[in-house]
């Protein structure tokens, strides 16, 4: 017997990994007959599934007329990832140096554990215990010298003694090295097994297959020498408070403690060399209410950008919204990390002394007024002028509400430079009566006068231009809006845009 | 050697106007380019100074066209690149500034100071470059000279949108006339300078504000597609 160079490794293994994670993210029952498709092909499936004759590898309509009350979820890697996570921290109250080789799988050194809990067997359950109470998920556990022979042993839920790898793996397919083609062409050599396999001279399949043959080799021959790559462990950034013995109650007390926080989790941050763009606050009251927000930023987040975050959000939650007992947890937890110095202030005007003295200034308002009273403008695309701009608290995320893009049937400027409150007014014709404008858009007499909200007289119209349609969102009712708009200057020199909507004269915009 | 060639170049200098860095560093300084926030080539006319940093600049109206004026003043600032703020102006239509040549990300909006329109004012023209300010109900004497004071020790330039006591400079548009051709297209506003200084002689500019360069070479022409005159059929042939 050659002596092993691979260490003992230990592979927990998580049946139908992809059907788990849907169950658990809560898109199909336990029970149900379960599929999870790629490129309409089944990925996996659950074991009443696979009772019914539903395959690996089964197109979807092939597998639903199999079994006709098949659940068919979508594949989706980061559930998948997603899922596991919880799983793999039940591993690491146990074992250190856990390796995730792919969601549903990980792998550790097999002798700590086992030195721990005096053997490999009694190691091995007791995962299956921890992940069984912590997760609610079944698993299975093997032992074997490398990782490729551990990760078989875990599927047969088999220990295989140290030096007895080689002959595990002798009677296993040559399918299983996972490398198609190769598995493809020695299956038409005649080689059928790992151990046939194994049996051929190196040199000569180095020669005849390559180095991703000669590497196959090695494995197949229980010489898997790849070490684990360890997982790391995300840093814990989050900062926590509690104030079990006096609850925020007032808005200074809080603002005082969140100060404190703020710095001490931009402190954190910067030992690791991070920053945020987006700071999650919550809070928990005295009563069990529980209250969340995340702000958004368009740069990164600085010591008083968080404070001054915090504050606000607890002057919303303390004074606006009447929180009715003191908070008594408070959260602050980092989004949107990025390294320190990856993001690249700009180059021309946007960057320099000029923007951190306007920015300053802007900071120092929000203070007086509130983070709502200082107001950017961030271009977007909509039909009517007022829809173009979308309008953010300074600081925020520059996000435009309608994206830019062609809007056919949006005026081109000159638009309205002040907006008007959508006033109800009356276009008169020269009868006196209303002017409307029909579904063809044909208006019943040209207008020739305008009655302004609030004013009784009415003003003549000198000269107009339109109507031009819109028909937006017709396909939904709440949102759908239908109306004509017109453009008119007035006898003493003002221009007005008015629409026509429900049959009503509404003032949209002056041309101040 | 030497001695020729560098005369040589100096000749080729002369003949081609060209004129040493260090000239060029005088006659900047002699006009204070640094003194000063450019205006919009549609405002040369009203301005031809540009925006005098530390000044103030107020901006009223007879009838309408304030709001205009003063978008205009803003846009070329800041777009070279010149920090803006507009005060108490909660109508604003920000997609009006845009397409007046207003670049929006260096422009910030207060549309509801409240009362506390002189603190905000102030705290902004330490940081701006340029601070506009509509007091809704008119500031005291007083508190207008402190703003006007602080935009001159911060060097920021201060519009005010209605009259303002301490102001080096009134810009009035008395009278716009709209031109249209199947839609609004521009406007003729005659705007009257007064001011102390080299503006103490009142004038008064034409100035296009919103400005259509196609629309205005050809206004001598009659409008024919103008809705208002009636939707007839014409004789074409």
């Amino acid at each position: 017997m050659n002596r092993s160079l691979s260490a003992r490794t230990m592979v927990v293994w998580c049946p139908d990994w992809p059907v788990v994670a849907a169950v658990l993210a809560g898109e199909a029952g336990a029970t149900d007959p379960v599929a999870v498709l790629h490129a309409n092909r089944v990925v996996a499936c659950s074991e009443a599934a696979r009772a019914h004759g539903v395959r690996r590898g089964l197109r979807k309509r092939d597998a639903q007329g199999r079994c006709p009350t098949l659940v068919v979820v979508a594949f989706d890697e980061g559930r998948d990832a997603a899922g596991f996570e919880p799983v793999v921290v039940a591993v690491e109250q146990v074992a250190a140096g856990v390796a995730v080789l792919r969601p549903g799988v990980c792998a550790f050194a097999a002798r700590g554990p086992a030195g721990y809990f005096g053997g490999e067997d009694a190691a091995g359950e007791r995962i299956v215990e921890q992940v069984a109470v912590q997760v609610g998920v079944e698993a299975q556990v093997g032992v074997a010298d490398g990782v490729f022979a551990g990760v078989l042993a875990a599927r047969a839920g088999q220990n295989i003694p140290p030096g007895h790898t080689r002959q595990f793996l002798a009677e296993v397919p040559v399918a299983e090295l996972e490398r198609p083609p190769l598995g493809d062409l020695l299956r038409r050599l005649g080689i059928h097994t790992l151990g046939q396999f194994a049996a051929l001279p190196a040199g000569d399949v180095f020669a005849r297959f390559g180095i991703d043959g000669a590497l196959a080799h090695r494995l197949a021959a229980g010489l898997d020498d790849r070490p684990l790559q360890v997982r790391q462990p995300p840093p814990d950034l989050e900062v926590v408070e509690e104030f079990d013995e006096h609850p925020i109650e007032r808005v200074d007390v809080g603002a005082f403690a969140a100060r404190a926080m703020a710095v001490k989790l931009h402190e954190r941050l910067a030992g690791h060399g991070l920053a945020c763009t987006r700071l999650e606050i919550a809070a928990v009251t005295v009563d069990g209410q529980e209250l969340y927000r995340v702000w958004r930023h368009d740069g990164l987040l600085t010591a008083t950008a968080i404070a001054d975050r915090a504050r606000w959000q607890l002057d919303g939650w303390l004074t606006k919204r009447r929180v009715t007992s003191g908070i008594m947890r408070l959260r602050l937890s980092p989004h949107g990390l990025v390294r320190t110095g990856g993001l690249q202030p700009g180059l021309w005007g946007e960057a320099g002394p000029g923007r951190e003295r306007a920015h300053r200034a802007a900071h120092r308002v929000q203070g007086l007024l509130g983070p709502d009273a200082v107001l950017v403008g961030v271009p977007g695309g909509g039909r009517d002028p007022d829809q173009q701009v979308t309008l953010l608290p300074f600081g925020d995320e520059k996000v435009p509400a309608r994206p830019d893009g062609p809007w056919p049937g949006a005026l081109p400027p000159p638009h309205p430079v002040l907006t008007a409150g959508q006033e109800p007014v009356q276009l008169l014709a020269a009868d006196g009566t209303d002017v409307v404008v029909d579904a063809r858009l044909q208006m019943s007499a040209p207008p020739t006068q305008l009655r302004l909200p609030g004013k009784t007289a009415a003003v003549g119209v000198t000269r107009w231009w339109g109507p031009w349609p819109v028909d937006e969102r017709w396909w939904d009712d709440t949102t759908s809006r239908r109306a004509a708009r017109l453009q008119a200057v007035l006898e003493d020199g003002t221009a007005v845009a008015l629409a026509q909507t429900g049959g009503r004269w509404l003032l949209v915009g002056l041309f101040d | 050697m030497f001695y020729r060639g560098w005369m040589a170049v100096a000749g080729l200098a002369a003949e081609l106007g060209v004129k040493p860095a260090s000239a060029l560093a005088t006659a900047l300084a002699g006009q204070g380019a640094d003194r000063v926030l450019p205006v919009g080539s549609q405002l040369r006319g009203l301005l031809p100074e540009g925006l005098v940093r530390g000044s103030t600049v107020a901006v009223t109206a007879a009838g309408s066209g304030a709001t205009s004026l003063l978008l205009g003043l803003v846009a070329e600032p800041t777009r070279q690149g010149s920090w803006c703020a507009v005060v108490g102006v909660p109508r604003l239509s920000l997609a009006a500034a845009n397409s007046m040549g207003v670049a929006l990300e260096h422009l910030m909006v207060v549309p509801h100071p409240g009362t506390e329109v002189a603190t905000v004012a102030a705290s902004l023209l330490d940081g701006f470059d340029v601070v506009a300010v509509a007091a809704a109900g008119g500031l005291a004497p007083s508190v207008s000279m402190q703003l006007s004071a602080r935009a001159r020790n911060t060097g920021a330039v201060l519009v005010a949108l209605g009259a303002w006591p301490g102001a080096q400079l009134t810009l009035t548009v008395n009278e716009g006339v709209w031109f249209g051709r199947g839609r609004l297209r521009c406007r003729r506003l005659s705007v009257a300078v007064s001011g102390r200084g080299s503006a103490a002689r009142p004038r008064t500019e034409q100035v296009w504000l919103p400005a259509d360069p196609d629309v205005q070479q050809t206004l001598d022409q009659p409008d024919v597609s103008d809705a208002s005159a009636g939707r007839r059929l014409r004789v074409v042939a």
